[in-house]
């Protein structure tokens, strides 16, 4: 059995430009044999929701370092409002501990903090790709 | 393995140099060469005879060309670098807070770091209220600055502000000053984030207008100080955002070297004379853990632009050779696990800058890993300063490491990659072309993924990383609280009523005139954001009407 590659976003809401993580990331996710669809840094939420859909999107990774994370649960309100719920959404950067149970509540999957292996993050990639995939009733 | 590690002929070495290689062979354990951020070769020891240069040519003494030893001759027994922590949170009122106590705590220069929906351009009521304040302040008009610098003598400290093209914070400081009868002659300061370059190349948070648009109001910028404001310091030429980008030690100071050449070329073709624009030239760098490799980059740094300044632009006035820089801590080094370890990495990395030079430092806050800091951890930053200069003494001795044959071998070697990556730049054109067509970026997002793969496989230690593990603690540390959502709501009220008291005709007229003056090549925009904050008009609406006439800042798309 084998998995078609995940789609991945990896993007950064927000008006933060830091953008070593979000490159370093799409690299990463590209060489271990995924699809990236990558965008520079300030993309509008709705943006991000119109290329979800039209690149059928596995996962969506936000990169963040300076706050831009409160607004992640506008994100995934517009996510379901497109009836997109199934899109895994992992947050990377700078989130304080108690902001990230905010977004955990909101229906983020899994948020990476500095020091997180690459190895670690590709492999929830591919877990939560399986994940997604299932919820669309398509066989893994 | 001898002749390996001296390259030199076994016959021309000394006998106790032979009988030491020998010996050290029989104990030491690893590879003999080691290799540093930047890619140099590193020998388990440097002699006499690594370093043959000529003391007056390479070195000469502090003060002197090529100023490797320093760019001053009494360096900090005349006067200490600037304490320069960057501050900037909530709105003006929670800033000038700040502001006073941290100078009562010894700081003796300011800086303002807005909010980001001012980097990139807009009022506080063009955007998500949840995002406003939490990691700068939010300043949109002249009065906000007034609010901002209540009580603080603009003319007698210097003021450092992240105010990228088409520079509003100036403007409002300037407006400012008229307001209080301080004249413009006396405020000094720095223009950080005004390298539109390194913006496009590596920290896109402060790109606001398309490059070319952000390369005219630069040079403009550069003039009107120049001329109006001529103690303060209009180009900050930073290789920060490219070394925390990923690039190397070795990479960022030439980018940032090859950047300020680009910037002196433009002034030239502007009309303007090097000894003019030099000496208000200055640099800013971050400063890795890598205390030998940041120490000799500093060095040949400084060297490679006296003979720039001095050869390649013909400038005459010795203050247009002196390289000058303010240092910031690597974030980037910085570990979420056991965070207070932090400390001991930011007191390293600071005495990196210390020894290479720095004429001002900002030292991280060890929390900055989980928010912008909090007081205690902004305190402790500070100390770690005046520990470093009242209990250890670094200050005693100007460049405590010259001399040294590791050093000196190492700043060599650092000028000569320097000097190559410069001559690649030159090769495609200039910074601007070399920009456009993604070859920094490439070489940048190369680095970044190398030095990645190095601390995952385990080849580059972090401490609490990939070695030396406990579990997970960093859920006690606090982050810092974001701005009452009342005050924010109280803030809009307040822009509200400044838009209304405004003449609405002087500002029309005033952004009328800003958008006329970058059809004319004879008019400085600079000129114009002045008159247009002085007349009212906000942050929001200056950079709204120039990026239609010049374009919104977008990045290349690479990866």
């Amino acid at each position: 059995m084998v998995l078609r590659p995940p789609r991945v976003i990896v993007t950064k809401i927000g008006f933060d430009g830091h953008d070593r993580g979000s490159r370093v990331i799409s690299a990463t996710l590209r060489d271990a044999g995924m699809e990236v669809i990558y965008t520079p840094p300030w993309q509008e939420i709705a943006t991000v929701v119109k290329l979800a859909t039209e690149e059928d999107a596995d996962v969506i990774g936000i990169s963040s370092l300076a706050t831009d994370h409160l607004i992640i649960p506008q994100l995934m309100a517009a996510l379901k409002e497109a009836d997109l719920s199934d899109v895994q959404v992992i947050v990377g950067g700078i989130v304080p501990a108690r902001d990230e149970s905010i977004l955990l509540e909101a229906g983020v999957a899994r948020v990476f903090h500095p020091g997180a292996a690459l190895d670690d993050i590709v492999t929830d990639v591919i877990t939560l790709t399986a994940k997604r995939r299932q919820l669309q009733g398509e066989s893994v | 393995m001898s002749a390996d590690i001296l390259n030199m002929k076994q016959e021309t070495a000394p006998a106790g140099l032979r009988k030491w290689e020998q010996e050290f062979g029989q104990t030491a354990k690893g590879a003999a060469i080691t290799y540093n951020r930047s890619g140099i070769a590193i020998k388990p020891l440097y002699t006499p005879q690594d370093w043959s240069g000529r003391y007056d040519d390479a070195l000469a003494y502090p003060g002197q060309y090529p100023y490797t030893r320093g760019v001053y001759a009494s360096m900090y027994r005349g006067r200490n670098w600037s304490q320069r922590q960057l501050i900037g949170l909530g709105v003006p009122e929670d800033y000038n807070a700040r502001v006073k106590e941290i100078l009562g705590l010894g700081a003796s220069a300011l800086s303002l770091i807005p909010c980001n929906s001012v980097f990139r351009g807009y009022d506080a009521d063009e955007v998500p209220h949840e995002l406003l304040g939490t990691c700068g302040t939010v300043v949109n008009h002249v009065r906000d600055m007034e609010v901002a610098l209540d009580g603080v003598p603009i003319g007698e400290i210097s003021t450092a502000m992240n105010d990228p093209s088409p520079f509003t914070l100036l403007a409002f400081e300037l407006a400012v000053a008229k307001r209080r009868g301080i004249p413009w002659t006396s405020i000094t300061g720095t223009s950080n984030q005004s390298d539109c370059i390194s913006h496009f190349v590596a920290n896109h948070m402060f790109f606001r207008l398309a490059l070319q648009g952000a390369r005219r109001v630069v040079v403009d910028h550069i003039k009107f100080c120049n001329s109006h404001v001529p103690n303060w310091n209009p180009l900050s030429i930073v290789g920060q955002h490219m070394q925390q980008a990923g690039a190397t030690p070795a990479e960022a100071m030439a980018l940032t070297l090859a950047s300020g050449i680009q910037y002196a070329e433009d002034c030239i073709a502007a009309g303007m004379e090097p000894d003019q624009f030099l000496p208000r030239f200055t640099f800013f760098f971050d400063i890795s853990i890598s205390l030998f490799e940041e120490i000799a980059k500093f060095r040949a740094g400084r060297r490679v632009w006296a003979r720039l300044c001095r050869e390649r632009f013909g400038a005459k006035d010795p203050r247009s050779w002196r390289f000058k820089f303010h240092g910031q801590t690597s974030g980037v080094d910085l570990t979420r696990q056991q965070p207070l370890n932090n400390i001991a990495r930011v007191t390293t990395q600071a005495m990196a800058g210390i020894f290479g030079g720095l004429q001002s430092l900002h030292t991280d806050s060890y929390d900055e890993v989980f928010s912008t800091p909090t007081a205690e951890a902004a305190r402790i930053a500070v100390a770690t300063q005046n520990i470093l200069r009242e209990e250890a003494q670094l200050t005693d001795v100007i460049d405590p490491l010259g001399g040294s044959y590791y050093v000196e071998a190492l700043t060599d070697e650092m000028e000569h990659k320097i000097n190559e990556i410069i001559a690649m730049i030159d090769e495609a054109g200039g910074m601007y072309s070399a920009v456009e067509s993604g070859i920094v970026q490439r070489m940048i997002g190369d680095s970044a993924l190398a030095f990645q793969k190095k601390v995952d496989t385990g080849e580059q230690v972090v401490v609490g990383v990939n070695a030396y593990q406990i579990p997970e603690d960093s859920e006690s540390y606090p982050a810092l609280e974001y701005p009452d959502p009342e005050k924010i709501q109280v803030y809009l009220k307040q822009l509200a009523e400044f838009k209304r008291s405004r003449s609405a005709t002087e500002v029309t007229n005033a952004l009328d005139d800003l958008a006329r003056s970058v059809e004319s090549r004879e008019s400085n925009v600079f000129e114009h954001v002045v008159k247009a904050a002085d007349a009212g008009a906000t942050h929001g609406e200056i950079c709204g009407r120039l990026r239609k006439e010049l374009g919104f800042g977008h990045p290349l798309t690479l990866v």
